[in-house]
């Protein structure tokens, strides 16, 4: 090995933007350029040569069998070559019957590589990720503390390992011992490393990433096979994939579609007897595919792992399709307060004076009170009273007073001035005085902060008390949008915090969640998604610590931090590689994308047969009823060539549809009827129409190059 | 057309809606098994009844045993009234000494009477015996409705049930529509039709000497009692083999109103109590909403259809000054003209009623494509008794689950979740139909032995052999006439046919009946799709008409289309 894989895995991360969910698989987050063959699956050009390619391997009827519609179409197509071949040896014209028996060919082989192109995403990350996987020795500390070089793939579970710094994790594992940073690039591209100790939420660490400083004990808690990464790797190929429930529901419907159109075409049979015709088999065969819903049925592979690959892009790993089904489904989503709906630290907001005095005494001594103080509440006390316009330096010689629990006070000294802040009544008793002396207007300030669920301290200088700072939890910029955007979708916000009654409830009406769990403990989360599925709800909720796993395991979507503990990220049915609480919201709308896109393509596709009707049957029944060209309503210049035309035209708007169905309909949160409406619009009332002009165009195309 | 016409569609249709209200409620409470004013006087017949047969009233049934009830009661239904009809020259009431079925006409006849067909290879008057028509018909006419609500109750229950197993009992649901409202309605209407001149006799003919002096025998019998179960439970087999342009079934305008609305209200009613015991008020609104819709556009079409006169006609009249053009009076009682038999007709095929005021096969090809094609629809416009609800619940399950996933959900109708097992069993039900159907129909029309009971060739012909399966198996009964249906070929075919619409339509609604129950019955959610606005009410029309028109596309450009358009392009010429 020539490249360190410290060096390997920081610049794989530098060259890749974070957490663009760009158009190109190149955005995923997986380690760098220098991998072998990376730029080859990466390039445009590389996905579509290896869809084109596996796509050939898929015209085995075997598997096929999992898609009725496509497997029906092969039969027909293999019927049709038969027949073709029958023609050649007996010297009939063939060229139709050629065209046609193309055409049925290429209906399957674009479904085909329909769904190779979308797996061919996930095989190009899935090559990168396994890149990673790099095998070196590990060192395996023995009971007796003796330690022993063995490669990293023989560890198994329970065995210790020491890991310095520069060295590559060997396997996933538990810290028992030290801390150290970790680049973790590797797993979720971002390259700034993070913390790892022992005991606690934050000691799982993973194979394939690096300690940067620092050396850890660890031991073994996944066996060479098993591990994330692995796990990872069967995710994104889609090494497992089985059909979701609702693709289940479909297939049955699609399959019950095409028996009827089966017996629909085999019926024109014995109708065609009737009125003296003897119906062209080829023209049956044509007809029986252009019915039959190709459309959907070619793409719904597709669309099904186009989605898994949409959350990959939001770095969101899911284990299942059924995860990502049952997204678009939720009802209700519980959220922890601190750092998904605030940031976590209380800021400060404003400055109430004591009467009498200058608006910015208070704020100044404030501002004084604070200078030394490196907490983020006290950093926020600074930056407000900067943003006020009062500014003043740490004076030479100044005192630090920080914050003790005894006093609950912190401050500065500086010459003959001395500033405090505290809890109000410390800050009293630190002066002496008692809660009656507060003058009115600072009594009610303290009140209203504290009703509305903020933290009041009040600001002493030397033995005035000059005013009370608001300390606020502050909620998230944009956040109370995007519940507004949740509502709409229908689901349920839930704001789970330990803060009491108040402090939560007036945290959810600033943020605009639609109720709150306040003083919570872990085992009140279980019980609430309990509650709710008994209602027949389902619930989405994020976690990392160990006692979210319980929780993660009950909600029918988990998703866990990748920065979480092992217990967590094996309970969850996706990891979310950011650890980024908030993602949830994308992981529903890709749920729904999923299902939207399933539901606009089956409109489509059944719409469509109408007008191919109206290609087909006049055609095939014309000469000897030549009262049905009335049907022609398009126009089409001859029998073979409206046939020829209906076929092509279902068979290219499976290529044509291929990047909608990759991409998704987009979907709106604009509630379920103006959503409906909108789609059954384009879909419906355009899956109508589109084939009339289609049909027409491919017509004069044909007819123009002469080749019907 | 004119406005007394479209007056006398619109007034039809409301009437039968109005009535449909006070039925539907009066129904939930059978359904739930509320009392009624009628209790004191039935409550201790009821009582006796199950004593009688042995029926633990209280005891649920799961939905197989529910079936299983259904389809043995049936099974049993069939055997007497097979029986009854074979051994009809052995039993009292045959004044006329009319001899037993022979096995196939027997066969056909007790098939089509148990389904609620009632489709006719015989003419009544000459073939059966006042018995064979008033214990053997009139009350299988009675049951085959009560199985028609007892299945739709079931299903109702499974929309409200909150992980539920058990759908009520198919005994009591039979016996409580029999007792307490098929027969009190019927009675107190038979009695109003015989007041307006329907006959109600044991006697068998009336001679008679005519205007001219002749001499003529006209049939008469226990008329009165049969017309309005074969109305009120969309039965349709006719005491006489002119069904109701008979003046005996069907006198005058009076009883013409009472027998419309009569085969649409209850279909209708059955409607409005699912809303109720199903716990969907405002959804089972809309339901109804869609199948007075499609049928009153389904009239309009008609009366388009049949008030102009045929294109040959016309252009007589305008060619030579002794030819009158009017309304396509042909196969049309003057008694009744263009707009009742086209509203008659909209109903009664939307109904699978069957019975009919008007020969629909001298209706223009428009016109008889109408009647066609709402028989293709799979006879829930509004249907059948209860039969009617529950297919049109399975479209709707359908539309809900083609277009529902568009809004980005799993689909859930009514608070239940429509996953591949719903699915299943919508597509299992749909299914039979257009294989039964179009299989039967594109063998007769290539056999010879079925082609020769066809009267006419041409287009013509094929509409007679299309309409004929459509109505066996939509459960319809009416014919296009013209068609010979007394033949082994025919007989048993059809009978087939029936019995596949029937009780292959009933057990997969039933396994989804259960299938629904089982599930937890879901709160309204923002984001899921209601069920109860204009917006449902048209993507449920769409997916009726197309996938209605999907399935049966190249039968009805083939049989009336090709005629309609030869008839155009010869007079072009």
């Amino acid at each position: 090995m020539s490249r360190t894989p410290a060096s390997s895995a920081a610049r794989g991360a530098a060259a890749i933007a974070p957490a663009d969910p760009g158009p190109d698989v190149a955005s995923l987050k997986v380690p760098g350029p220098d991998v072998p063959g990376l730029g080859a699956a990466f390039g445009p050009s590389g996905v579509y040569a290896r869809a084109a390619r596996d796509s050939v391997a898929k015209m085995d009827p075997r598997r096929l069998s999992r898609n009725p519609v496509i497997l029906a179409t092969w039969v027909t197509a293999a019927l049709a070559s038969v027949s073709l071949v029958q023609s050649l040896v007996q010297g009939r014209p063939f060229a139709f019957a050629l065209q046609i028996t193309f055409w049925l060919w290429a209906t399957v082989w674009f479904a085909n590589f329909a769904e190779s192109l979308a797996e061919g995403r996930g095989k190009a990350a899935a090559d990168a990720l396994r890149a990673t996987r790099v095998d070196t020795l590990a060192t395996l500390v023995l009971e007796s503390g003796e330690t022993r070089q063995v490669p990293a793939h023989q560890l198994k579970v329970g065995q210790v390992v020491r890991v310095a710094a520069g060295e590559l994790i060997p396997a996933d594992g538990e810290i028992v011992e030290g801390v150290a940073s970790v680049n973790e690039a590797a797993i979720t591209g971002e390259s700034a490393p993070v913390i790892r100790e022992s005991g606690g939420d934050r000691s799982a660490v993973t194979g394939g990433t690096t300690v940067v400083s620092d050396a850890i004990k660890m031991r073994v808690t996944a066996s060479a096979g098993s591990s994330f990464l692995d796990r990872m790797i069967a995710m994104v190929e889609g090494a497992d994939r089985r059909k979701t429930p609702n693709e289940m529901a479909l297939s049955v419907l699609l399959a019950g579609l095409t028996l009827v159109f089966l017996i629909v075409v085999a019926s024109l049979i014995g109708l065609g007897r009737y009125a003296g015709v003897r119906l062209d088999p080829l023209a049956l065969g044509a007809l029986f595919v252009c019915l039959i819903p190709t459309t959907i049925g070619g793409l719904i592979a597709a669309i099904g792992i186009a989605g898994m690959d949409r959350l990959l892009k939001f770095n969101v790993l899911a284990t299942s399709g059924r995860a990502v089904e049952a997204a678009g489904d939720v009802d209700t989503l519980l959220l922890d307060k601190t750092g998904t709906i605030t940031f976590g630290n209380r800021m400060a907001t404003e400055v109430v004076s004591a009467p009498a005095l200058p608006d910015t005494a208070a704020m100044t001594a404030a501002m004084m009170a604070s200078l030394a103080d490196e907490t983020p509440e006290g950093r926020s006390i600074v930056a407000l009273a900067r943003t006020h316009g009062v500014s003043a330096e740490l004076p030479e010689g100044a005192t630090p007073i920080p914050f003790s629990a005894a006093t609950r006070l912190s401050g500065l000294d500086a010459g003959d001035c001395r500033w405090r802040k505290g809890a109000v009544e410390a800050v009293l008793g630190d002066l002496g005085l008692s809660r009656a002396a507060l003058a009115p207007d600072l009594e009610r300030a303290v009140d209203r902060i504290a009703r509305s669920g903020g933290t009041p301290l009040a600001v002493s200088r030397n033995d005035r008390l000059v005013g009370v700072i608001h300390l606020k939890d502050v909620v998230k910029p944009g956040v109370k949008d995007r519940f507004a955007d949740l509502r709409r979708m229908g689901v349920r916000t839930v704001m789970i915090t330990g803060d009491n009654p108040v402090t939560a409830a007036a945290i959810a009406s600033e943020a605009g969640v639609d109720t709150f769990l306040a003083e919570a403990k872990p085992e009140d989360k279980l019980a609430m998604i309990r509650e709710e599925q008994a209602h027949g709800r389902l619930v989405a909720m994020c976690g990392d610590g160990a006692n979210d796993a319980p929780a993660l395991a009950q909600a029918d979507v988990g998703v866990a931090m990748q920065t979480g503990t092992q217990a967590a990220r094996e309970a969850g049915n996706m990891v979310d590689l950011d650890s980024d609480p908030t993602k949830v919201i994308e992981i529903i709308e890709v749920g729904k994308q999923l299902l939207i896109t399933r539901g606009a393509l089956t409109t489509f596709s059944v719409a469509n047969d109408v007008a191919k009707y109206f290609a087909i049957i006049p055609a095939i029944f014309v000469v000897s009823l030549p009262a049905l060209s009335a049907l022609n309503v398009m126009r089409l210049h001859s029998p073979q060539s409206a046939i020829l035309s209906a076929v092509i035209f279902n068979a290219l708007i499976i290529v044509a549809l291929i990047p909608l169905a990759l991409r998704g309909v987009r979907y709106r949160p604009i509630g379920a009827e103006a959503l409906l409406s909108r789609n059954l619009l384009i879909y419906g009332l355009g899956g109508l129409a589109a084939p009339f002009l289609g049909i027409k165009v491919v017509d004069l195309a044909v007819s123009a190059l002469g080749l019907a | 057309m004119t406005w007394r016409g479209w007056a006398e569609i619109a007034f039809t249709l409301g009437l039968s809606a109005a009535l449909a209200w006070p039925l539907g409620l009066y129904l939930a409470r059978l359904w739930r098994g509320q009392s009624t004013w009628l209790d004191p006087l039935l409550k201790p017949v009821e009582r006796a009844l199950y004593s009688l047969a042995a029926v633990r009233p209280e005891e649920g049934q799961g939905w197989s045993a529910y079936a299983m009830a259904i389809l043995t009661f049936n099974a049993a239904g069939f055997f007497l009234l097979y029986g009854i009809l074979r051994l009809q020259a052995h039993l009292p009431l045959n004044p006329l000494h009319l001899g037993g079925l022979h096995p196939a006409l027997a066969f056909n006849t007790a098939v089509s009477f148990v389904t609620n067909t009632n489709w006719q290879a015989y003419a009544g008057e000459t073939t059966l015996s006042n018995a064979s028509q008033m214990f053997g018909l009139t009350s299988q006419n009675f049951l085959s409705a009560a199985t028609g609500i007892a299945v739709a109750a079931a299903l109702a229950r499974a929309f409200a049930a909150h992980r539920g197993e058990t759908l009520g009992n198919a005994f009591v649901d039979i016996t409580r529509a029999t007792l307490y409202l098929l027969l009190p309605i019927c009675l107190v209407f038979a009695l109003i039709l015989v007041a307006l001149g329907t006959p109600q006799t044991l006697a068998a003919r009336v001679d008679v000497t005519t205007l001219e002096g002749a001499k003529q025998t006209l049939a008469i019998g226990p008329v009165a009692s049969q017309e309005i179960i074969k109305q009120l439970g969309t039965n349709g087999g006719g005491f006489f083999n002119a069904n109701s342009a008979h003046p005996f079934e069907n006198p005058n305008a009076w009883t013409n109103l009472i027998e419309e609305v009569a085969m649409n209200a209850l279909s209708l009613g059955c409607v409005i109590a699912f809303g109720i015991v199903g716990l969907a008020r405002r959804e089972a609104r809309i339901l109804v909403g869609v199948m007075l819709a499609l049928v009153g556009v389904a009239a309009a079409c008609l009366y388009a259809a049949e008030s102009s006169p045929t294109p040959a006609l016309a252009s007589a009249a305008a060619h030579a000054a002794h030819v009158l053009s009017g309304p396509n009076m042909e196969g049309k009682e003057v008694r009744f003209g263009a707009a009742s038999s086209a509203v008659w007709t909209a109903m009664t095929t939307g109904a699978s009623d069957g019975g009919v005021n008007a020969m629909i096969e001298s209706f223009t090809p428009l016109g008889g494509g109408v009647a066609l094609f709402m028989i293709k629809l799979g006879e829930i416009l509004p249907g059948g008794v209860g039969s009617g609800f529950f297919g049109m619940v399975v479209m709707a399950v359908l539309a809900v689950f083609i277009a529902g996933l568009m809004v980005g959900r799993t689909p859930e109708y009514l608070g239940k979740k429509i996953e591949a097992r719903e699915v299943k069993f919508a597509v299992l039900a749909t299914l039979l139909l257009p294989v039964a159907l179009l299989g039967f129909a594109a063998a007769a029309a290539a056999l010879p032995v079925a082609l020769r009971s066809v009267s006419t060739a041409g287009p013509h012909g094929l509409t007679e052999i299309l309409y004929a399966y459509a109505s066996a198996v939509g459960n319809n009964g009416s014919a296009f006439g013209g068609l010979n249906a007394d033949t082994p070929w025919w007989d048993g075919t059809l009978a087939i046919a029936m019995m596949l619409g029937r009780f292959g339509y009933i057990a997969p609604v039933m396994a989804m009946a259960g299938a629904l129950a089982a599930k937890p019955r879901l709160e309204p959610s923002a984001g899921a799709l209601p069920a109860d606005g204009p917006q449902f009410a048209s993507l449920l029309v769409g997916v009726i008409l197309i996938l209605g028109g999907l399935q049966y596309f190249p039968a009805l450009a083939l049989g009336p289309g090709v005629e309609h358009f030869q008839m155009q392009q010869e007079l072009g010429r």
